[in-house]
């Protein structure tokens, strides 16, 4: 098993989603998140002074798949959503353990 | 005693015209409270709430006498009486002359100007305050600097036959100040930069961002302080007549230059048009026009507007300069806007508008009616900053202004009410006690 990590645009959550639901994908968490890579933040300005806002907002999506569907899940996210313009964000893997279902104890793939 | 009825028109306007200042602390809270962080919005609404209760107190037990009783005959003070306003029921306003209306009612009408005056400062030391210092200083600050101010800018003394006992310095000189431009914002502004010099900056000012948490918050009390404006202004007539049609146009028309000047400042030199912006501009032009709602011309008002909100704008970077940390712009606001408007009736004052006002620079008057204007900005602003110096020095070395740097900058919210505005996380929900 797999989870797969996306920091995305918040903008892009809902169509990223609804494509994850199409191709089967049975659950997500989603929570957010603020940071920067190459896309540096922006600034505000409050009665003339000026504030550098480093941290930019977005969402991190995660997904727990089974080894086999991992590379074309991520595929669909990256192609989804992109934009090509920068700050985009990132899509990577991790490999899981274990994985248990709180409601009925299941284990392994069945639990995903 | 002349004979004189009540007037009911004269009355019901100004009984209306003080619910409408009353709203206009609160409205202060909501533009004071979103211009802070998170963590001190409560403390920053709280100083004006707290004001709202000592002011009133000390206002029926001897604020209103200090201020606007007659019977001591000083330029410099009322009365000093603690009868509790239990003599007056049945009296008529006599200010420079009777007014039809009863003296109760002008009495709560200026007690909303009490109460709004030390709240104005509290911009000034937002998130750094002890609760208790700030309650001590309102009621030591009303009494030794407002009510004897308003009794040198608004007493027009009590007058019997020809006789007039109680005149205000300031009045008996012929200063025209018709609602506060000197007696509140100069006041109020001056108070506002002694403090903020007392105090201290913040624990990282100019370090790290401190953006307002709640712009519509401040829209909002910028909406309440502006609609409230029309009783401080149009009220300050003492009745429902064309001086008051007059006030209300003016205010109206210069808080509206006001916007437009401040948003023209911040589009040309940071390139675009903010709500604070808007908001502060709004407050900017009614605070210009307080002093000269009553002597000017609409059109004059919309100058008098138009300037208040670009040199206001322009005037909120000095402190960076100073280095004094005067927090949400008590100074380049009321200060410098108070002084503004009260110079302008030297330049635009009119006695075709008002046949009791005196011409102006712009209307062949010389600048008689500028030198006096210049000496009741000069006397208040003296005044206000040296008392606020001397009384903020002893309530710090006293009992302390300041709260410790840790409950700063854990949030002064928590530290000193031990509550806190918002759950900002999920996790903070709660479970149900099953």
């Amino acid at each position: 098993m797999k989870l797969i990590t996306a920091i995305l645009k918040p903008s892009k959550l809902d169509e990223v989603k609804e494509a994850l639901q199409a191709a089967g994908v049975a659950g997500m968490t989603v929570s957010e998140a603020s940071g920067f890579g190459r896309q540096r933040g922006h600034t505000e300005v409050y009665r003339g002074a000026e504030y550098t806002v480093d941290l930019v907002p977005k969402v991190r999506v995660e997904i727990i798949v089974d080894d086999k569907d991992c590379a074309s899940i991520v595929d669909l996210i990256v192609k989804t959503a992109s934009t090509g313009s920068i700050g985009d964000g990132k899509v990577w893997t991790t490999p899981v353990d274990s994985i248990v279902r709180v409601r009925t104890g299941e284990q392994g793939t069945g639990a995903i | 005693m002349e004979e004189i009825a009540l007037n009911s028109g004269d009355t019901a306007w100004v009984l209306a015209s003080t619910a409408l200042v009353l709203l206009m602390t609160p409205g202060l809270a909501f533009f004071y409270g979103g211009m802070v962080r998170a963590k001190s919005v409560l403390n920053m609404m709280m100083m004006s709430m707290i004001t709202i209760g000592i002011v009133s107190v000390i206002w029926v037990i001897y604020g209103f006498e200090l201020a606007f009783g007659y019977k001591a005959d000083s330029p410099w003070y009322g009365n000093i009486s603690f009868s509790g306003l239990g003599g007056v029921v049945d009296d008529f306003t006599n200010n420079g002359g009777l007014y039809p209306i009863p003296v109760l009612v002008f009495a709560a009408f200026q007690l909303m100007f009490a109460i709004i005056t030390p709240a104005l400062i509290s911009g000034a030391i937002a998130d750094r305050a002890k609760f208790t210092a700030w309650a001590v200083f309102v009621a030591i600050w009303s009494t030794v600097v407002y009510f004897p101010v308003a009794h040198w800018v608004f007493a027009f003394g009590n007058k019997v036959g020809d006789t007039v006992t109680g005149t205000g310095y300031l009045a008996g000189k012929g200063v025209q100040d018709f609602a506060g431009g000197t007696a509140v914002h100069i006041n109020a502004g001056a108070a506002g930069l002694a403090l903020a010099i007392i105090l201290g900056k913040r624990v990282g000012w100019r370090k790290e961002a401190m953006r307002p948490h709640s712009l519509p918050l401040v829209m909002l009390g910028a909406g309440l302080l502006w609609f409230g404006w029309f009783g401080f202004n149009a009220g300050s007539s003492l009745g429902a007549n064309g001086i008051a049609g007059l006030a209300f146009m003016n205010t109206q028309v210069a808080a509206a230059g006001a916007v437009l000047g401040w948003l023209l400042v911040e589009k040309v030199r940071n390139g675009h048009a903010t709500s604070l912006g808007a908001a502060s501009g709004a407050i900017a032009g009614l605070v210009a026009i307080t002093p000269a709602c009553a002597f000017v011309a609409p059109w004059a008002a919309v100058v008098i507007g138009l300037v208040a909100g670009m040199i206001c704008s322009l005037a909120v970077s000095v402190k960076y300069r100073l280095g004094i940390d005067d927090s949400l712009d008590v100074v380049a606001v009321h200060l410098v806007g108070g002084v503004w408007g009260s110079l302008s009736v030297g330049l635009f004052g009119s006695q075709v508008v008002n046949s009791l006002g005196i011409d102006g620079i712009f209307y062949g008057g010389g600048t008689t009616l500028l030198a006096k204007q210049a000496l009741g900005v000069g006397v208040v602003f003296a005044y206000s900053f040296v008392a606020t110096l001397i009384i903020g020095f002893i309530i710090e070395k006293t009992i302390g202004f300041r709260v410790t740097k840790d409950a700063e900058v854990e949030g002064i919210d928590l530290s000193e009410h031990a509550e806190s505005a918002y759950e900002m996380t999920s996790s903070s929900h709660g479970g149900s006690s099953q």
